[in-house]
């Protein structure tokens, strides 16, 4: 009797569980399901139920958002500025990494503690600052060439991106080569390898799943960005988010639904592919971070 | 000695880079965050003037940042626990029940970490839309059609915090459980099997073993969490607008509209000023509170 009661409780908690797992699974489907639904859907079909199934498919919603609302060039402008960020971050962070992780020398302590302090310095207050300080370096140049270089540039974004991603990026690539045996980079010293050739060609190898962690997270924090791009791009070049902001409100005034939803999909699609590629390498990272802005 | 000095240049040549970097990009502007909350400085014009902690006097009788500030503590404590009960409930569930399709699970919840909060905020502005065509308010004119009156999710001052809370939990409730599920996934499954056989039920087995063993990690969280939530608000408000008045504003959106679009850069640095001790202050006083015996196991 008592085995027949537990039993049933059992299966009671079982179903609860079920239906809170499918219920926050819902939640997260069904919106990113129909925005793929609107995107393409015949601008007609956005008045009455948002429910209906798009009767045709309107190709040339994503067409008129390449072209009209310019999603091309904002498209190829994200490819540069997170292309070349995660460059500039990997050149820069990859050295310093392994020597702040490997070498003993005067104020590396002092290093060690400013990039741990640089995890709590917040981009969204200092963007401001970056801001002016970029902006005085244009007055500086236009008084000497009549011409502006700093703002409004996408190689300086970038430099900005690979700037503030610098301490979470440290952080865990230092960490992962303390974890390295010292016995491979010894031997290649005693091989007559020299300094550079033993970082490059041992070191920097070995450190690849470490690597690709960074790779993926700052990937999806420079594609995704939304306050820097919009603070130093002012001019009509922009990112893609900083572009699907300014085609919401076109588009909403316009009454041009399907094109809005198309850029909406031309932004979350590259991301949405590449984490189905590596949604495990992703997951796993995460624990080797621990952390996040 | 060659060797020697090899060495430091080998040293001295990783690490410029990214001290140069590092400094100009990250140090100088936090100065001088600091620097211009004590200036008058109206904006463009090379008009600045030192007034000392004049903005933070204007600032503590500035009737719209008390309600940024109310605002941002509302969306804090709500969204901080509700994500964490959620999370740390799901992660819980996902790891110790024996459930079908666990991986599924995982990879569905976590999509909306990956997503930008542009995306995540342009969704949402479609899950809210007033009109019948409003996801949510489709739904809920289904169940009383006769009685249905529109919900204003962004425009209603009362629910306006609640809407954005919502959009805020959703993106990162799946974060946080993957990064439980990892802490939790490594507690050893001989410390359930006993409890198990001393009778102790599900729930009590989460409460004294589950929890306390991944209190830590739950903890360094915490604090990071608050740090972020006060960021995500910005950017939700900043996408969504800030309402009718700006009842919705927050504290990082107030400092932003008064640097950026009011041009007032001293006043809106030494709201951020304001802001980074606030942030600082609440994770050190969350930090604490939090503080028990490490466990180990």
């Amino acid at each position: 009797m008592k085995n027949k009661k537990s039993m049933s409780a059992e299966r009671l908690y079982k179903i609860f569980i079920y239906v809170a797992l499918i219920t926050l699974a819902i939640s997260i489907i069904v919106p990113v399901v129909w925005v793929f639904m609107a995107s393409v859907k015949h601008n007609s079909e956005f008045y009455g139920s948002p429910w209906t199934i798009p009767a045709s498919i309107q190709f040339s919603n994503f067409v008129n958002a390449f072209e009209k609302a310019n999603m091309g060039q904002y498209f190829i402008n994200s490819v540069i500025a997170t292309g070349l960020g995660l460059i500039i971050l990997l050149v820069v962070a990859l050295p310093a990494s392994y020597v702040l992780a490997r070498f003993e020398f005067r104020g590396r302590k002092f290093m060690n503690t400013a990039m741990m302090a640089g995890l709590f310095i917040n981009v969204n207050y200092i963007v401001v600052p970056i801001f002016l300080m970029l902006l005085g370096w244009d007055d500086f140049i236009y008084n000497l060439f009549g011409d502006g270089f700093f703002l409004d540039n996408i190689f300086v974004l970038a430099l900005v991106y690979a700037a503030t991603a610098i301490p979470f990026t440290v952080y865990l690539l230092s960490g992962y080569f303390r974890t390295l045996p010292k016995a491979y980079e010894e031997a290649a010293l005693i091989d007559g390898c020299g300094y550079f050739k033993t970082m490059f060609k041992v070191m920097i190898p070995m450190a690849k799943p470490s690597i690709v962690t960074v790779i993926l997270f700052n990937f999806l924090a420079f594609w995704n960005e939304y306050i820097i791009a919009l603070t130093l791009m002012p001019g009509t070049s922009k990112t893609l988010p900083v572009g699907l902001m300014n085609l919401m409100q076109a588009a909403r005034g316009k009454a041009e639904y399907g094109m809005m939803y198309a850029g909406l999909v031309i932004v979350m699609l590259p991301t949405l592919i590449l984490y189905i590629m590596v949604q495990k390498k992703l997951t796993q990272g995460m624990t080797l971070g621990g952390l996040k802005d | 000695m060659n060797k020697k000095k090899e060495k430091r240049r080998f040293i001295a040549v990783c690490l410029a880079p990214a001290i140069i970097l590092f400094t100009v990009f990250m140090i100088i502007p936090t100065l001088n965050v600091f620097w211009m909350s004590t200036l008058k400085w109206g904006g463009l014009s090379a008009n600045k003037e030192f007034v000392g902690l004049n903005n933070f006097k204007i600032l503590f009788e500035d009737m719209n940042f008390i309600q940024a500030l109310q605002n941002t503590i509302f969306l804090i404590v709500v969204v901080t626990i509700v994500t964490m009960v959620f999370s740390i409930l799901f992660a819980s569930i996902l790891v110790r029940e024996k459930v079908k399709g666990q991986n599924f699970f995982r990879i569905i919840f976590y999509i909306p970490n990956i997503l930008s909060v542009v995306v995540i905020a342009s969704i949402f502005t479609a899950i809210y839309d007033p009109s019948t065509n409003g996801l949510l308010n489709s739904i809920e004119s289904l169940f009383r059609p006769e009685t249905w009156e529109t919900t204003k999710y962004l425009g209603d001052p009362n629910i306006m915090l609640y809407a954005i809370s919502g959009a805020m939990i959703w993106q990162a409730i799946g974060y946080y459980m993957v990064m439980y599920m990892a802490s939790m996934s490594s507690i050893p499954e001989h410390l359930y099997e006993a409890a198990s056989l001393e009778g102790a039920g599900k729930i009590k087995q989460f409460f004294s073993i589950t929890l306390p063993l991944i209190w830590s990690n739950i903890r360094t969280t915490l604090t990071f969490f608050i740090i972020s939530c006060i960021n995500l608000s910005f950017l939700f408000v900043k996408v969504f607008g800030s309402g009718p008045g700006g009842v919705s504003e927050t504290v990082l959106s107030y400092m932003y509209k008064q640097a950026y679009s009011n041009a007032s850069y001293g006043y809106g640095m030494a709201i951020g000023v304001i802001i980074f001790l606030f942030s600082f202050v609440l994770s050190a006083l969350v930090s604490k509170a939090t503080e028990r015996e490490p466990l180990e196991f």
